[in-house]
């Protein structure tokens, strides 16, 4: 028997993004749908950026998981369009951010405060990071450096 | 020579300015002047790849499947490339690939603008995706731009010699030939004429509030787009881009 949709998605909430383990593919909002086309599970997937080298270990990833949960055939399907937003992460998925030390993405264009020490006396250092969808800030009060989530 | 169907070349232009810049860029990596400026080239250059995987893949598809993206990047010799001659300019110091990236940045933005509206679907869904990228990329050079320009007299110096040197390959980007005109015919991409005005009135503030002069001469080098008279530069590139494909056939991990 086919596990039903909501239950795959279930399973995708359980997978995390490689290069920040804290928050699932969910939560990052790349997952876009999730169909059945016969006995084959097709999991439509979009990138975060077009040339984020996470993105084929994402992929692999899922039908990883998917086969652990005995699902044989998983067919991803790069999307791009619409194209990805930070507002399609999930509230669960920015508050994880915080807690993990990434400020999550404001339509502000910076960060809110610092997530160590919730100070707002903020400066930017870069407007790239140590990924493609960060961005390099630092608090003025703690003097300690952070990753900002950028926000496209 | 021009290939038989202007879609593929157009395509081909597109994905071969993000390609060859993309590797120019990438040339910085681990030799910037600061760390985190070779973070800000390394995105920028990995933006520009991926940039390349979708248009080359669609390019292929174009094609009719006979050669994949990854064939078209690393198989084809200079003639077949079809980028600009200002993407294909060397890296020189730091402060010339940021003028390079901006004045590249701010045509990419406007053409990408333009693409959106493309009526092939399958170009626009691209735009959509890389335009994001893109305004990024051009807040980024052009506030380099402003600081370097606007900084010492040593900054300000090498700014304008890399604007003064740079600014003869502006044109080609600018001027449609056969490949644009039939673009633009069947509304696949915008007039690169009507791209001007938005791209002079955004550079134009950029360099004054660098305190740089944009030379008075529309002189415009010309063979890149069209593949009919590359810079000696882009062959020099290809030995470096191509050389694993070349001396290891498919070689992949």
């Amino acid at each position: 028997m086919r596990p039903n949709v909501a239950q795959i998605w279930e399973w995708l909430d359980t997978v995390p993004d490689p290069e920040i383990p804290v928050i699932s593919v969910v939560d990052l909002g790349i997952v876009r749908g999730v169909t059945w086309d016969e006995d084959t599970l097709e999991i439509a997937v979009t990138p975060t950026y077009s040339g984020c080298p996470a993105t084929s270990i994402i992929s692999l990833d899922i039908e990883t998981a998917m086969l652990d949960r005995g699902i044989a055939k998983t067919r991803i399907k790069t999307q791009i369009s619409p194209p990805w937003t930070t507002d399609w992460l999930s509230d669960k998925g920015k508050a994880k951010l915080e807690d993990y030390g990434i400020a999550p993405p404001r339509a502000a264009g910076g960060p809110a405060r610092c997530p160590r020490c919730k100070s707002e006396n903020l400066e930017r250092i870069s407007q790239f990071g140590s990924t493609p969808c960060k961005a390099q800030w630092r608090c003025c009060n703690c003097l300690e450096p952070f990753d900002y989530f950028k926000c496209i | 020579m021009a290939s038989a169907d202007p879609y593929f070349d157009f395509l081909l232009r597109m994905g071969d300015n993000t390609l060859i810049l993309g590797h120019r860029v990438s040339e910085w990596c681990g030799h910037a002047p600061v760390i985190e400026e070779d973070i800000a080239l390394a995105n920028t250059a990995l933006d520009l790849i991926g940039q390349t995987q979708m248009w080359l893949g669609l390019a292929a598809e174009v094609e009719g499947k006979i050669r994949t993206a990854d064939d078209l990047a690393m198989l084809r010799d200079a003639w077949d490339f079809r980028s600009a001659l200002l993407v294909q300019q060397p890296n020189g110091d730091f402060g010339q690939t940021l003028m390079r990236q901006f004045l590249f940045d701010a045509w990419h933005l406007e053409m990408l603008k333009g693409l959106i509206k493309s009526s092939e679907v399958r170009v626009a869904e691209i735009a959509a995706k890389a335009v994001k990228e893109v305004q990024y990329h051009v807040e980024r050079s052009g506030d380099t731009v402003i600081g370097l320009g606007d900084g010492t007299a040593e900054s300000h110096a090498k700014m304008q010699a890399a604007l003064d040197l740079l600014w003869p390959f502006v044109g080609e980007l600018f001027t449609p030939d056969a490949v644009d005109d039939a673009m633009t015919a069947n509304g696949i991409a915008p007039d690169l004429n009507d791209l001007r005005t938005a791209f002079d009135t955004h550079i134009g503030s950029v360099m004054t509030e660098a305190t740089l002069t944009i030379p008075d001469s529309r002189f415009a080098h010309k063979g890149g787009k069209s593949g009919f008279q590359h810079s000696e530069h882009l062959g020099h590139i290809l030995t470096q881009m191509q050389w694993l494909q070349r001396a290891y056939p498919g070689a992949s991990w």
